[in-house]
């Protein structure tokens, strides 16, 4: 709420105490609501002065144009053209002098207007900052008068409100008490501990009859509403409002209308009471019903708006017919215009849930509609529907019909809440005494009533609608006593084990091995496309991605199924800016529907992908591009640290869509599949604009969930180790797995190890043949190995590999 | 001339050409002629047997002199020249140490993983435990158990991602606060626990806002909690974040459940309090919010509100690296250019 501080220092000595506007707002945001903004409206003019237009002539080559004579307390009147349709002779006005400031910090300069000579500008408010929105004329209407009585020569300023200082506040949902004048002095004398002097209005009843003979109101259901009340106002005369009464509707950011519209935005501001003004004459009937709207209904509201209503929708209807959205917004039939001379003025608490409802259905958001949504206080409906009374009695010479019709009364019952001392200072950590909370809640304007030495019975008036538990109350005092001087601690208690169990201390290790091994992390969305979402699945899952209901962008509909769709995503970004070498990983949860589930299965996964070269070049060394064996060998060193216990065997795989058909592996655990690696299918990666691109995927809870190998010491043995090389000519189908797997069932105890050391499928081996050479090395634990079991236990992988696998020795 | 004349003489053409050699070759072939077999020292100890009785120990003691005089000088002068030798190989083995140095690839953490890393090694040190929720959630434990009833104004205030009427993109790790305190057995002790996550909101990502982003809920429920302890407790966060020098001060606020409700700001870390552009001139950030947990949320979750009590905290792990590194654009977050990336290797 905007509000304003020469408002405030009306009901509290602000200015006496020298409490300024920045302090009130760092202390309000201290102390009660978040402050947005702290302004002045004359923040950036400079010399704009009271001018007095004496004469005007058109201005020779112009048909709009008009030169004016402007007396502004010089020693001479100043020569301006002005082109605003509305230039009087005798009308006091804004005028920006030579080397002025307005709005957008433009700067007015002496000057010739088609060769005649201007030495200002008369301006129109929305030229001095004001917004089209809150400006009372449009700016096609022209220049701004000002009252006869202002002073020439003097800033305007004052005159138009604009040197008041405005606190923007940002209210919590639960303040909704803080949105009107009452509030804030209520709780600012609180914080201040100061007297309130707010002042309110009675109406004198000097009108004809009796109200209730002219108009009935009722609510269909006591859920609908908490108050209704209505009086009626006759013999209205609209007009434009005092110019006091339209600077606080400005300065609020309401734009002023006319003298009825006003008063009921300047009670509104006042007490957060919303009101409405039926123009009496065009109701279509003279019982006025609060009731939910039938399904279809129709009401052209007061912006020209056609609505179709809902059965949700709750109304104001005279008669059957709906005449306004009740706390949103009235009805274009029955609005008060200038022939108005009759209105129903009503006050009312309409159900906060149905208005935030429709407004939000609507997209109708008022300042009438915010209040209503937050809470309205019981305490002031009759006061705010007397005083819009008495103004219009005041200002529109309007004639109040004795009588209040009232369908139902707020109830302004004070809430009585039991609180202890003891449990005041064991929430928040204090030592109050009693005494010291008892002021604290005195101030604050609520009664307490002690019951023993540490019980007492507080009484909160129904204007603190938000507070309802002792909870509530414990954050009054802490926020009265002031947040800090509460102390800071730790908490004492009982010891607690904290820290991460071993299944997230291996998800963090698994972050590691990966930095380690070359790759940074990524974070992708996981909202995606329905597309990208099922795509590069580990097993392709029965039921297909989840989908949001309603969906906020066309990029992100659905939660993924794998984690390397989005890595691509990352590399295309890159791409696309010209960053070539990416090794990215990224560990997360996929989502996978479930059959009969009203949520999908979460499943950590960790994924990774390579495109251009790693190591990237450098001076020394020529770039290496990145390949299958690259991405290969971080997995296989990646399984290593994660030390599963289980056989890891690869698998060609040509199954998924999104992959290269020959160079795509099945990783498997044990005989599981846990993963796949490879390249991605050249069409694919065309379609997310990357170049040759590398990936795996890894279902990381199940390798969570797989044994690890025992942590233990294999000894290293003192004697020498021999090796034996082979190379072998083999059908090209024949894979280095099988080949490896016959070496080392037939290798004999003493086979260390086997490392493959070339592999040739040149053009000089014969067709559909390649060959592959391995070192065989064997060691003995306990003794220097004879030269003769070495050949024994060699001989026999040679035989086994020329009967198992058809390998030519070379 | 007799033999000793001709042991000077020998002695002296040996030194000189010995210091005149200019390799390790030549010297071995001064020692070859000097003092091999052939040679002329060989030779004048061969014509020992002819001289008297009286001359053979004398001249034999003075060969046996010049013998070793050459010998200590040969080997003197190979030392000298192996070093030079040496000397020369190394400073042909010079190199720029300015060139760069070969580049060793090495992956860093995202910079949110690594906030989040610092928040749980914080939080594990004073005892809390991790514990880590679902993604996808129920409304009733992202909304209805934390006191956030249907229709409830709050929810205005975080957009949700709904699947289904009940089931929800969570908005907040704030539903583990329900889930762990359902489970935990209060007999045994305090809950402490941290749960840090990605979470959801129905937004339209620019520089400020995105619909994906993360949090660290805290929530610590025992028979004595403070507000005083909160207080405590945000301070070691700001300081271990952000720096010692830095102050914490709290600010009601509403959070639906948490009652008292406060939004903590710490000292702007950019003017140190003198106020700045980024601080909008007030000399302190918003970074987290929190509260005492309300009485209705413990009771949603079978705990008694009259004898247990606690505080709750949400921290922003996005928001705080924005604020570390000046990140301007949360966006940076999620589109992992690797230049940004790579940039927060700092380690310790």
């Amino acid at each position: 709420m905007k509000v304003s501080y020469q408002w405030l220092n009306k009901y509290l000595p602000l200015e006496e105490k020298g409490i300024k506007p920045a302090e009130l707002a760092e202390k309000l945001a201290r102390t009660s609501v978040d402050i947005n903004d702290v302004y002045s409206p004359m923040t950036g003019l400079k010399k704009l002065v009271v001018g007095q237009i004496l004469s005007f002539e058109p201005h020779p080559d112009s048909d709009h144009l008009k030169v004016c004579q402007v007396e502004v307390g010089e020693d001479k009147p100043l020569q301006i053209v002005c082109g605003a349709p509305n230039v009087t002779a005798g009308k006091k006005v804004i005028v920006a002098l030579n080397g002025a400031r307005i709005k957008d910090n433009v700067k007015i300069k002496r000057g010739k207007i088609r060769g005649v000579e201007s030495n200002g500008m008369l301006c129109a408010l929305q030229e001095i900052g004001f917004a089209d929105k809150v400006a009372p004329k449009d700016y096609s209407a022209g220049i701004w008068f000002l009252p006869d009585e202002a002073e020439v020569g003097a800033p305007v300023y004052p005159y138009l409100g604009m040197d008041d200082t405005i606190i923007d506040t940002d209210l919590t949902p639960n303040r909704g008490d803080m949105l009107s004048i009452f509030g804030n002095v209520k709780d600012l004398a609180a914080i201040y501990d100061l007297p309130s002097q707010f002042t309110t209005h009675q109406v004198e009843e000097n009108g004809q009859g009796q109200v209730a003979d002219q108009l009935a109101a009722k609510v269909v259901d006591d859920d609908l509403a908490d108050a209704y009340e209505l009086r009626l106002v006759e013999g209205l005369k609209v007009a434009d409002s005092p110019l006091w009464l339209q600077t606080r509707l400005w300065n609020a950011g309401i734009r002023p209308v006319n003298n009825v519209v006003d008063v009921t935005n300047y009670v509104l501001l006042k007490y957060g009471q919303p009101l409405h003004a039926f123009d009496y004459a065009k109701l279509p009937a003279k019982e006025l019903t609060v009731r939910l709207a039938k399904e279809g209904e129709q009401l052209t509201t007061l912006d020209g708006e056609e609505r179709t209503l809902s059965a949700n929708d709750l109304v104001v209807a005279a008669g059957d017919q709906a005449v306004a959205l009740a706390g949103t917004m009235g009805g274009a039939a029955t609005m008060v215009d200038d022939a108005t001379t009759t209105v129903a003025l009503e006050a009312a608490i309409f159900n906060p849930i149905r208005v935030r409802k429709q407004a939000r259905r609507l997209d109708l958001h008022s300042e009438s509609s915010i209040r209503f949504e937050r809470g309205i206080n019981p305490q002031t409906v009759r006061q705010a529907l007397d005083e819009a009374a008495y103004w219009l009695q005041t200002l529109a010479g309007g004639k109040v019909v004795p009588g209040v019709v009232v369908a139902k009364e707020a109830d302004q019952t004070a809430k009585e809440i039991t609180i202890a001392l003891s449990r005041v200072n064991h929430v928040l950590g204090t030592a109050l005494t009693g005494d010291e909370v008892t002021a604290i809640l005195d101030r604050l304007g609520f009664t307490v009533k002690p019951v023993d030495a540490d019980q007492m019975v507080v009484s909160v008036p129904a204007r603190r609608w938000d507070i309802d538990l002792p909870a509530d109350l414990y954050e009054e005092i802490a926020r009265i006593y002031g947040y800090d001087n509460i102390p800071s601690t730790l908490p004492t208690m009982a010891r607690t084990l904290g820290g991460l169990n071993p299944r997230q201390a291996r998800l963090r290790a698994s972050r590691r091995i990966l930095e380690g091994l070359g790759l940074n992390q990524a974070i992708s969305y996981s909202l995606t496309t329905e597309k990208r979402a099922a795509q590069f699945q580990i097993a392709a899952n029965a039921l297909p991605a989840m989908k949001l209901d309603y969906p906020m962008s066309v990029e992100h509909v659905a939660t993924r199924m794998s984690i390397v769709s989005g890595l691509l995503g990352d590399v295309a970004y890159n791409h696309a800016r010209k960053v070539a070498n990416v090794a990215l990983y990224e560990q997360g949860r996929i989502f996978r529907p479930q059959a009969g589930q009203e949520r999908p299965l979460e499943e950590e996964h960790v994924a990774g992908v390579l495109s251009g070269a790693l190591p990237a070049a450098n001076w020394q060394t020529p770039a290496v591009a990145v390949d299958f064996y690259l991405v290969k060998g971080i997995v296989e060193q990646y399984l290593k640290n994660m030390a599963v216990a289980g056989e890891v065997t690869y698998v060609a795989d040509a199954s998924r869509a999104e992959m290269h058909p020959g160079r795509t592996a099945n990783i498997l655990l044990d005989g599981q599949l846990i993963g796949f690696l490879g390249q991605v299918h050249p069409v694919v990666a065309k379609e997310y604009k990357i170049p040759a691109t590398y990936v795996f995927e890894l279902n990381l809870a199940a390798l969570l969930d797989a044994p690890t190998r025992d942590k233990h010491y294999d000894h290293i043995s003192r004697y020498p180790a021999v090796t034996r090389d082979v190379a072998l000519l083999v059908d090209k189908e024949v894979t280095n797995q099988e080949l490896v797997a016959v070496i080392k069932k037939r290798g004999g105890a003493f086979l260390k190890e086997v490392t493959l050391f070339d592999l040739y499928t040149g053009s000089r081996l014969p067709a559909g043949k390649k060959s592959l050479a391995y070192t065989l090395t064997y060691q003995a634990q306990d003794a220097t190995l004879k030269e003769a079991e070495v050949n024994a236990a060699f001989d026999k992988v040679v035989h086994a590999l020329e009967t198992e696998c058809k390998a030519e020795i070379r | 001339m007799g033999v000793k004349e001709k042991l000077e003489d020998l002695l002296k053409q040996g030194i000189e050409e010995i210091n005149t050699s200019q390799d390790v070759k030549a010297v071995e072939e001064i020692r070859v002629k000097m003092l091999g077999k052939k040679g002329p020292l060989t030779a004048v100890l061969r014509g020992m047997k002819d001289l008297s009785k009286e001359e053979r120990p004398l001249v034999g003691k003075f060969a046996n002199q010049v013998r070793d005089e050459l010998t200590t000088a040969i080997d003197e002068k190979r030392a000298s020249l192996a070093s030079a030798m040496l000397n020369a190989k190394l400073a042909a083995e010079t190199v720029d140490v300015t060139l760069p140095g070969r580049p060793v690839v090495q992956g860093q953490p995202h910079v949110i993983q690594q906030i989040i890393d610092q928040l749980v090694d914080l939080f594990s040190a004073m005892g809390y435990q991790v514990a880590v929720g679902d993604e996808v959630e129920q409304d009733e434990y992202n909304f209805e158990r934390l006191n956030l009833p249907k229709d409830h104004p709050a929810r205005d205030m975080q957009d949700t991602f709904y699947v289904t009427p009940q089931v929800l993109m969570r908005t907040q790790t704030s539903p583990m606060q329900a889930r762990m305190m359902e489970t935990h057995d209060f007999s045994k002790g305090p809950l402490k626990m941290i749960s840090p996550g990605k979470v959801y909101r129905r937004d339209t990502d620019d520089a400020t806002h995105s619909h994906q982003f993360h949090q660290v809920e805290g929530l610590v429920v025992g028979e004595h909690v403070t507000m005083a302890d909160l207080k405590g407790t945000l301070e070691v966060v700001a300081k271990t974040l952000f720096g010692d020098q830095l102050e914490v001060r709290l600010r009601p606020s509403y959070f639906p459940f948490t009652e008292p409700s406060v939004e903590a700001d710490i000292t702007c870390f950019n003017c140190l309090g003198k106020g700045c552009a980024i601080c909008k001139q007030t000399g302190w950030i918003e970074v987290l919010g929190a509260g005492m947990v309300h009485p209705n949320v413990l009771k949603m979750s079978g705990v008694d509100p009259d004898r247990y009590g606690g505080f709750a905290f949400g921290l922003g792990p996005d928001r705080f690296a924005m604020i570390k590194y000046g990140v301007e654009d949360i966006r940076d977050f999620y589109q992992n250019d690797v230049r940004f990336l790579s940039q927060f290797n700092q380690k310790g």
